[in-house]
This record gives structure tokens, sequence and C-alpha cells, in this order.
């Protein structure tokens, strides 16, 4: 393969958010978690959800220091390997970047803090305090970098000018129409994967035949959160649809393979396209893109054939939007099985076919997370900065980007062999029931 | 003051703040690996990973906040620096990575390793030498521009006297900063043992920190006589007064006397020091490519991030002071009286 600095560019790119948003997802949503446990732990004066939210800051501070890392290596080859994007980009989203700086810094104190201080308060409430401003801080860091990346797809607050951007309007385009869907779609994303990664580890000891009910009390804290961020979730992402409807119909259209404009719009889900266009083997769902697009079945889709060739993202995102799709469907339903078991079927509500499950919901709600942002990404192809500039023109003229993936690479998969080592070690050698024992709580049953 | 100075003021300041407190970091890192292998690891690791384990991901921050906040002022500089620095810069984003996520794991996770600590104790010596290369890059002459093409003259970076004069001041003031501060931090502690060693330290690598820094001048001199005439033409009173700061801060740290008054004055004598030479670097931020005055961001833009700095700095500056109560200024937990 001959050398291609935009390609190079765009794998590295690729690769290092890829490895970061599995870390970033888990700082987003475990502090909410871990909050809950210890509220609920000090509300009930119950020793279990007060494990358990140590136990998970424990394991959090691990992804944390990886989510750390990585996220400061995206941070600075946003300037190493698309400087011109940076260059001009800087002028009219510098605000949201800076602002995820102080968001990211008030909430590495106070995580600081709260990890050695659990014993040093007097009043335990107060240590419980200390997680709100590490949860509006990692929720506020997640809203500005969205915002960034919102702004890549709808840019907006400023005119051009000559190549120059004058009249710029640093809030405008800050809240610009991407935002809302955006945000609330990587929020609730974020916290429904962390529920469901929690839920997963109380179900794989349960599984595994520990009967303690710290892992019962574990799987109920997690699932009924996990349930209600799944129904978010995909209420947002029918919102995120009519969004893309709306603003950027040229992403909705390569994903639903939605050629001609028309009303009355199947879904299709799956399948294979030829060359000359024809679906076959999909499973068509009549109007529902209609109605995915503007709530009615009457409703008229934007078709790919009205944009040139060139600014055509790729078709594959497909199958990116398909899965994404199934498996938030997937999800919801296996917390929502759990839910309606533990109401009406508490006798069921520990099979093994559910609590397997469960397990299998951590990776696939990572996975989700995974594919859902490179439908979003590549969606926004040939795109950089969306009716703009293109990626690439965008990149670095360097000739070592293809050096620096090998070592980035390399970089990763120490990371993740790594972490996963330390947090088997940390938990293996360390059962609850024993630490529960040591603490002295047995009476709490 | 206009809103470009205000905006590299800003900047420079918190890249000073990183300059210190990664330091500190740094530099306990090699220590702790050295403590590990000379067997003096019971005297002084816990009293580097009790200072350490609070704040390392807030050090972290201050070098995010740097970067961050250099492309949102001066958006040019991340056309050029960008371009330049991409292997120097991944080199730092690497080290940085394994330095940060390896400390996690071995303070955090399972138990203390060796590898684990020579990891850190190694990338503590690198990193510096790797950003430092900014620095020296922003000096000019290691950069060709043709056109739209930016190309990283990478040959001549390792061929210049200047460039390692800053290798090394780098190195050896991380070393210096970090013995001065944990020798006051074990003096606190009421650690004899600690203290002894980490005071040997301090008064080693004193000497070696002055010998760097005129050796910067010397080379600087050479490489850039622009920038050295307004260095010492208008700007000698504060190397002057860094100089002094330094000598009497060796002189407490010798008689055994006011560690903490030693440390502020080490802390000044990098203050001036840095400052000098900021100053004296302006008006350009990249030798000659990028002026300060014509590389600022929009109006509009400026002037939200100031008020965006401000509004932040309200909430950093109790947060901040907040975090050094309890794990720099509480005597109990520098003790180690208190989990």
């Amino acid at each position: 393969m001959s050398y291609d600095a935009v390609l190079y560019s765009r794998i590295l790119t690729e690769m290092t958010l890829a490895f970061h948003i599995l870390f970033a997802t888990i700082g987003v949503g475990v502090p909410v978690m871990i909050a809950l446990a210890q509220w609920m732990g000090l509300k009930h004066n119950d020793a279990h959800y007060l494990l358990l939210a140590r136990r998970w800051t424990r394991g959090f501070t691990i992804t944390v220091a990886v989510g750390v890392v990585t996220g400061t290596a995206i941070g600075l080859q946003l300037s190493l390997l698309w400087p011109s994007f940076m260059e001009q980009a800087g002028q009219l989203i510098a605000l949201p970047l800076f602002m995820e700086t102080f968001a990211f810094f008030f909430e590495a104190i106070f995580l600081g803090i709260y990890l050695y201080t659990w014993d040093r308060f007097k009043n335990p409430k107060l240590h419980l305090l200390l997680l709100v401003p590490v949860v509006i801080g990692s929720s506020m860091s997640a809203f500005f970098i969205t915002a960034v990346n919102a702004f890549m797809n709808t840019p907006q607050g400023f005119d051009l000018v000559n190549g120059v951007f004058v009249n710029v309007e640093p809030l405008k385009a800050m809240f610009n129409p991407a935002v809302p869907t955006k945000v609330g779609h990587v929020l609730v994303s974020a916290y429904m994967t962390s529920a469901f990664i929690l839920a997963a580890l109380a179900a794989y000891h349960l599984l595994r035949g520990r009967k303690h009910s710290y892992y019962k009390k574990a799987l109920r804290i997690t699932l009924i959160p996990a349930l209600v961020f799944s129904i978010a979730t995909a209420l947002v992402g029918d919102l995120s649809g009519k969004f893309l409807a709306e603003y950027q119909p040229e992403k909705l259209a390569a994903a639903e393979w939605h050629f001609e404009t028309e009303g009355e719009a199947p879904l299709i889900l799956f399948g294979k396209l030829d060359e000359e266009q024809k679906v076959s083997g999909a499973v068509k769902i009549p109007w529902a893109l209609s109605i995915l697009a503007g709530s009615l079945p009457s409703t008229e889709v934007v078709g790919l054939n009205e944009f040139p060739e060139d600014e055509r993202p790729p078709l594959y995102i497909h199958y990116l939007f398909d899965v994404m799709v199934t498996l938030g469907m997937v999800l919801l339903l296996i917390s929502f099985t759990y839910v309606v078991l533990s109401k009406w079927k508490p006798k069921k509500m520990y099979n093994k076919w559910l609590l397997r499950a469960v397990v299998l919901s951590a990776p696939l709600s990572l996975i989700a997370i995974e594919v859902g942002w490179i439908f979003a990404e590549v969606g926004r192809q040939p795109w950089i900065l969306r009716g703009y500039l293109k990626t690439v023109e965008a990149a670095t003229s360097s000739p070592h980007v293809d050096t620096m993936i090998m070592a980035f690479g390399a970089l990763y998969v120490l990371l993740g062999v790594g972490a996963v080592v330390v947090l088997r070690n940390m938990f293996k050698n360390n059962p609850a029931e024993e630490e529960l024992e040591a603490r002295g709580n047995l009476h709490v049953s | 003051m206009n809103l470009e100075l205000l905006g590299i003021t800003v900047l420079w300041t918190f890249l000073y703040g990183y300059l210190i407190v990664a330091s500190i970091d740094f530099g306990a890192g090699f220590f702790a690996y050295y403590g590990k292998i000379t067997k003096k690891d019971h005297l002084i690791n816990d009293l580097i990973s009790r200072y350490l384990s609070p704040v390392w991901e807030v050090t972290n921050v201050f070098f995010v906040f740097f970067f961050v906040g250099i492309v949102g002022f001066f958006p040019s500089t991340a056309y050029y620096f960008g371009t330049a620095l991409l292997i120097p810069g991944s080199i730092a984003i690497i080290l940085l990575a394994i330095r940060g996520s390896f400390y996690a794991f071995n303070n955090y996770g399972s138990r203390s390793s060796t590898a684990y600590l020579f990891l850190y104790g190694a990338t503590g010596l690198l990193i510096p030498a790797s950003l430092s290369t900014a620095l020296t890059i922003s000096e000019g002459g290691f950069l060709k521009v043709e056109g739209d093409k930016v190309t990283f003259l990478a040959k001549e970076l390792f061929a210049s006297p200047y460039s390692w004069s800053v290798v090394v001041l780098s190195i050896v003031s991380v070393l210096f900063i970090s013995a001065a501060f944990l020798t006051y931090y074990a003096d606190r502690a009421d650690d004899r043992g600690a203290r002894t060693i980490l005071r040997k330290f301090a008064l080693l690598w004193s000497p070696p920190t002055i010998v760097a820094s005129f050796l910067v001048f010397v080379s600087l001199r050479e490489h850039n006589p622009e920038h050295f005439h307004k260095a010492v033409s208008e700007y000698w009173w504060m190397f002057a007064l860094s100089l002094l700061c330094f000598i009497i801060a060796s002189c407490l740290i010798y008689i055994r006397r006011n560690f903490g008054a030693a440390f502020i004055l080490v802390m000044l004598q990098f203050f001036f020091a840095f400052f000098g030479y900021g100053a004296s670097h302006l008006p350009y931020i990249l030798y000659p490519h990028v002026v300060l005055h014509e590389s600022v961001t929009n109006e509009t833009m400026a002037v939200a991030l100031v008020i965006v700095f401000v509004l932040g700095l309200l909430l950093l500056i109790p947060s901040l002071y907040l975090l050094m109560k309890l794990f720099l200024f509480d005597a109990e937990y520098v003790k180690g009286k208190k989990q």
C-alpha cells in the first residue's frame, strides 16, 4: 500500500477514539451508579450497598486512568494529525474545547479527593456529596466534547468570506442543532452501558453459584436503572432520527439505503445491496422510516440521489445502523425481562438463561457504543466540517503517520491487556463475601 | 493589556504550573524507582505515593489545559506545531499514557511491582525531554515552510547543541524541583529517614541545574541571537532574581532550615527564569512564523475564552485549595495517620 497521509491519519484517529470511548463511556456512567449505590447504602444503612460502591470505585480508578491517558492522546492527536482542521475550527469551537478541560479539571480534583477520603469524614454524607462534582464534571465534559463533534456535523455561528471565518458567534456555534440529540444520546447510552457492565459482574457471580444477597442487590440496583436508561436511549435515538432527516438527510438516507425521495418510506433491516441499488434479502418495515424521520407515515424522506456522488457517505453504514438499533432493542429486552420477572415471577428471576443474557449485555452494550459512533462519524464522510471542509484537505502532510499507527497500536494493546489483568487480580483474590466479613458487617442480611 | 497578551500570559502561567507539579511527579517516579533498587524504598516510597495518588490526575489536566488553550487562543500554532510535533508529540503521549495508567495499575491495582516502577521512573525522565522539543522548535530553525507545506527538520534538531542543552536542563531541573519539594514534604511528615535521603538528592541536583541553565543561554546565543539579546538586555533582572532565589534555596536546604521557604524559592527561581524566557521570546510564539498579535483567534472567541477562563478559575481555585488542604497541609494525612 502506498503512503497516504489522509488514510493513515483516519486510521490512527479511529483507533485512538475506538479505544478511548470504551473507557470514556465507563467514566461518564459509572460515577452515577456509584453515587446511587452509596446513597442507597446510607439511606437504608445497608453495608452491602456501601461495599458495592467501594468495590465499583476501586475498579473505576483503573478505567479512569486509561480513559484519562487516552483522552489526552486524542486531544493532542487532533492537532498532530489534523493541523489544518484545528487551525480553522479552532476559531469556532475553542470555547467548548476549553470548557471541556475545565469540566475535566473539576472532575479530576474531586475524584482524587473522593478516592482518598472514604473514612475521613465523621458525617459519611459529606463523602457522598464529593461525588456530585465528579458526576457533574464527567457528564459536563461529555456534553462539551460532544458539542464539538456536533458542530462538525452541523456547523453554524459564523460566515465564510473569501476563506476567512467572520462574524463568529461562539455560543451559537456551541449550541448547534445537533447538540440536543447527540448529547442526550451520548449521556443516556453511557449511563445505560455502565449499568449493564456492573449488572453483568453481579450476574456472573450469581451464575458461578454465589448466593449472597450482596450480588442480588447488585443486580437489582443496576438492572432497574439499565431499563430506564435503555428506554431513554431508544427515545433519544428516535429524536436523533428526526434530527438527521432534517439536518443531515444524506446520513439517514445512506443508513437506510434510501435513494429516491418519497413518502411512506420503509425501514430496511439488514439485507444486501447490488450495484444497481437493488436491495435483496432485507426485512422491510413499511412506513417505519417515514415515521422515524417525521412521526407520520406520509413524511417525505430525502433520498441519496439528491446528493452529488462525491458528497455521499459510504453505504456500508447501513449495517452499523442496523447493528446499533438491534443491540439497543436486545438490551432493552434483557433489562425489561428482569424487571418483569422480579415483579411478577420472583421465583424465576435468577434463572440461568436470564443471567447469561445479562452477562452478555456488557460486551453487547460496548459493541453498540462502538458501532453507533462509527456510524455517526463515517456517516459524515466525506466532510470533516460538513459543508465546509473535506477530510482529505485537513490531514497532516507528515510522512510518519504509518509508523505512529504501529506505536499507538502497541500502546493500546498494552493498556487494554494491562487494565484487564489488573482488574481481574483486584477482584479475584478478594471476593465480596470475605470483604464483608472482614468489615464485620455480618449482622446485615 | 490586550487580549492576545492576556491570553499568552494565562497559558504561560498554566504551563509554569504544569512545570512545577509535573516535575514533582516525574522526579518522584525516578526517586521511587531508585529507592526500590537501592533498597531504600521502605523509607521514601510510601511518602511519595501518599502525595502523588490523589493528585496525579490533576497534574495531567494542567498539561491538557495548556495545549487546548493555546490552540483555542492561537489556532495557527496548531498548524505549525501540529505538523512539526507529530513524532516528538506522539512519543510524549505514549510515554504519558504508559506512565499514567501504570501508575494507577500499580497503586490502586494489585501489588507493587518493580517493572511498573521502572516504567514509571524511566518515563518520568523521557517525558520532559520529549515535551521540551516544543520549546526548542519555538526558537525557529527546525521547520521548512514552503507554500502550505510544513516540513519538520528532525536531523537539524538532533544535531543542534541548543536542543540538547534544553533536554539536559529539563531533566536536571525535574530532579531538582522534585527533590526540593519532597524534602519539604518529608519534613512536614516528621520523617527523618526520608528527609535525609531526599535532601541529599536536592543538593546533588542543585549544581547541575544552574550549569544547565547557563548552557542553554550560551547555546541560545548561537541559535537565536535576536532572542538572546532581548533576554540579556531587557530581562536580565529576571534571570538575576532567579539566580538569587536559587542560591538562597540551596543554602536553606544545605543548612537544614525552612524547607518550606526553600521550596517556595525554588518555585520562584523557575518562575523568574520561565517568565523571563517567555517574555523575551515575544512577540514570536514560533520564530519567525507565528507572531503573537497576528495569530490570535477572532476577537469574539478570545473574549469568550477569557470570560470562561475567569469563571473556570472561580471554580478551580477553591477546589484546588480543598485538595491541597486535605493532602498537603493536613499534617495528620502527610504523616500517614489518615487513610
